[in-house]
């Protein structure tokens, strides 16, 4: 019965905890401008869906050499994009602003994700430019 | 013994522990967050006392199951204590950290007098039921206490974004662990997958607070609303 109780408790708080964390991340990279060099890289048009986006974006952060400890932040956020979908196409067709709704926060996700190649480009171009700089 | 994938696990989160607590203390957060270096120091010292039994008596053997438990139940108290340096900080200027303080000792010994009494009257082997128990008891307790934490940031409009970032993860790792103590106890009490499951979801925690100092400046803030209803 208190195992139960704990059990549905924890469930619920780390719904909310793990939401509200995703949350923080999108707002802390909501305020970070990409750079040309990304936007360009990342060339995604603007009819394409937050999908489309979201999986363009992934691919590029796989392809380029990580910096730091990024990888967890990444996974948190794509684990936050995938828990979207079931929730749009649950409330999707009854209620048009819970899918408005599902469509900004997967913008906010594929947005991390964008931040976080940006900062692997930026990250790789100092240390390109640190060993032809050792080179010479 | 142990397997390769079981090696493989436990260095990658006792690299994980070390890099966290190089990136605290090169942050210069050793003063103002001794609370969560000294969990990670007993994280590191944890870690290498479970590999250290392992290596002399085997992963099967009741030295480790107890040692397992019992420093599990240490890191656990270690955790309270960072819980109650996070309720220093976001009541910081109300002076009440003695009350806090007394607050969170009388509620460690609650949460082990209850276990006790739990599992008095119903087990023959007492101290490996005690333990098990006062671990799924304390975890749970310190996720009531890290939700009622988040609770009051948010109606004190608190917006020290690393101070919400490490509440935040932090809320995040206690439910994981009393959700799946939870479970395990329940259900499955002797699937194999738990031995995995255990040591990797540990390392949410300092790969958290170790992107939290590197990504975030001390500075940084953001409006609590912002993160309980992004779209306003």
């Amino acid at each position: 019965m208190i195992g139960g109780l704990i059990l549905a408790v924890s469930m619920l708080t780390l719904l909310q905890f793990f939401v509200s964390y995703c949350h923080s991340l999108i707002t802390v990279s909501r305020s970070y401008n990409l750079s040309e060099q990304t936007l360009e890289i990342s060339s995604i048009s603007a009819q394409a869906s937050q999908q489309v986006k979201f999986r363009r974006l992934l691919q590029l952060v796989a392809l380029c050499p990580e910096q730091g400890n990024d990888r967890m932040q990444v996974r948190a956020v794509s684990a936050y994009f995938n828990m979207l979908g079931p929730v749009r196409m649950l409330f999707g067709w009854i209620a048009p602003a819970a899918a408005l709704w599902v469509e900004s926060e997967r913008g906010g996700c594929a947005h991390v994700v964008a931040v976080t190649l940006d900062r692997r480009i930026a990250g790789n171009r100092v240390l390109m430019a640190q060993q032809m700089g050792s080179g010479f | 013994m142990l397997g390769p994938v079981d090696y493989a696990i436990w260095l990658a989160v006792f690299l994980v522990e070390l890099f966290s607590l190089v990136c605290l203390l090169r942050k210069k957060a050793f003063s103002q967050h001794f609370t969560l270096v000294l969990y990670l120091c007993s994280s590191l010292a944890v870690s290498i006392g479970r590999y250290s039994i392992i290596r002399t008596s085997g992963f099967r053997s009741n030295e480790y199951l107890y040692f397992y438990f019992y420093s599990d139940t240490l890191l656990t108290i270690c955790l309270f204590f960072v819980l109650m340096s996070l309720y220093a900080h976001v009541f910081s200027q109300m002076g009440v950290a003695s009350y806090i303080r007394a607050g969170a000792m009388l509620l460690l010994a609650g949460t082990a007098l209850i276990s006790y009494i739990m599992v008095a009257s119903s087990s023959d082997r007492l101290v490996t039921k005690f333990v098990v128990e006062l671990s799924q008891n304390l975890y749970f307790v310190g996720l009531l206490l890290t939700y009622m934490l988040w609770g009051a940031m948010a109606k004190l409009h608190e917006n020290r974004t690393r101070l919400m970032q490490i509440v935040l993860s932090m809320g995040v790792y206690v439910s994981l662990f009393a959700g799946s103590y939870a479970l395990s106890n329940l259900y499955f009490p002797n699937l194999g997958l738990w031995r995995y499951y255990f040591p990797m979801i540990a390392a949410w925690l300092p790969i958290s607070w170790a992107y939290t100092f590197m990504k975030i400046p001390e500075d940084a803030r953001m409006a609590t609303a912002r993160v309980l209803a992004p779209n306003r």
